[in-house]
């Protein structure tokens, strides 16, 4: 009986070292929806590639955790934004604002575009340039005609 | 003729110095928008006299330097040795900030390592990081006379940085 007792005590003590590191959970499941919009938005500087709502780091959990104060304090969201700008700069922000530092990274790709259409019409139309126009003299035709006819007899074999 | 089979050569080159550009570069620095702003405020208690506390505010007038720090960080342990180094040049005062660590851990560094540190301020859970924009410690700001932040390093400061940065801005700063 006392192996099992034993082999139940530290099953139910695995148990509760686990149930620590759980995430405190908001009681107010708006705030909880509010503070994921925001933070999905948003990368963590840690773990570079994950959002700060995704990411398991220390600094991801202290500044959800400091979202969620600025949620409860009444802060828009605009403001909690720019509480992180400030702090970490526009690169915690998945979605850069456009002004003039950005503005390559926002138009560029269309210019890229707009070159890519103008090279390629241009291309297009040297082609058309290119194809020089011959008129075929009456022996031209009648060799065309007579290869076609070669052709239409093998066709039928 | 010769312009049009060369052309994707060229681009490879372009493409190959954008490469090589940006391997150089380290995805983990990213530039702080603290540059040249006040100092962020704050007022929390000091590692070792627990019931005094620390605020920037008391170190206007003079250049500082602002060292966040660990015991649990092994790069700072790396950085130590350079930050013992700094104090004896007696450039400047280093205040360290001690961030979410345990008060007898982190005095148990500075007790076996040497203490570069004029004092440290006990962040122990990370609040004051926030407002400094700290995600990868150790971090370092200098900061003017006027409190405001002229210079940050992110990752352990080497014998180079100190010699090529921060030893050249401080005798800048000191003059104004």
């Amino acid at each position: 009986m006392k192996p099992i007792l034993l082999i139940a005590l530290c099953v139910l003590s695995f148990g509760s070292s686990f149930a620590k590191d759980a995430a405190p959970l908001a009681d107010d499941p708006v705030i909880e929806q509010r503070l994921i919009s925001i933070s999905e938005e948003m990368r963590c500087l840690v773990c570079q590639n994950e959002s700060l709502a995704g990411s398991r780091s220390d600094l991801a959990n202290d500044l959800r955790r400091e979202i969620r104060t600025l949620i409860k304090e009444g802060k828009s969201d605009d403001q909690i934004r720019s509480f992180m700008v400030e702090r970490y700069g526009d690169f915690v922000l998945y979605r850069p604002p456009v002004k003039p530092i950005t503005w390559l990274l926002w138009i560029g790709p269309f210019i890229i575009l707009l070159i890519g259409i103008a090279g390629l019409l241009t291309y297009l139309r040297r082609r058309n340039n290119a194809v020089s126009i011959i008129t075929l003299s009456d022996d031209d035709n009648k060799r065309i005609d007579a290869l076609l006819n070669n052709k239409s007899g093998k066709g039928a074999l | 003729m010769k312009v049009k089979f060369l052309l994707p050569l060229l681009l490879f080159i372009v493409l190959v110095i954008f490469l090589a550009i940006g391997l150089n570069r380290d995805p983990q620095e990213v530039p702080s928008p603290l540059i040249n702003k006040p100092a962020p405020a704050f007022e929390i208690p000091q590692l070792s006299e627990t019931n005094q506390s620390f605020s920037p505010a008391s170190m206007k007038g003079q250049v500082w330097i602002l060292n966040v720090w660990a015991s649990w960080c092994v790069a700072c342990r790396e950085e130590h040795p350079v930050l013992v180094e700094l104090a004896k040049s007696k450039a400047a005062p280093i205040i360290g900030l001690d961030y979410k660590d345990k008060r007898e851990d982190a005095l148990a560094m500075l007790a076996t390592q040497g203490n570069p540190y004029l004092l440290s301020a006990f962040d122990s859970n990370g609040r004051v990081g926030i407002d400094y924009g700290v995600y990868g410690v150790p971090e370092t700001y200098v900061i003017d006379k006027a409190g405001v932040i002229r210079f940050k390093h992110i990752g352990p400061i080497t014998m180079n940085i100190l010699n090529q940065k921060i030893y050249p801005l401080i005798s800048e700063l000191q003059k104004s």
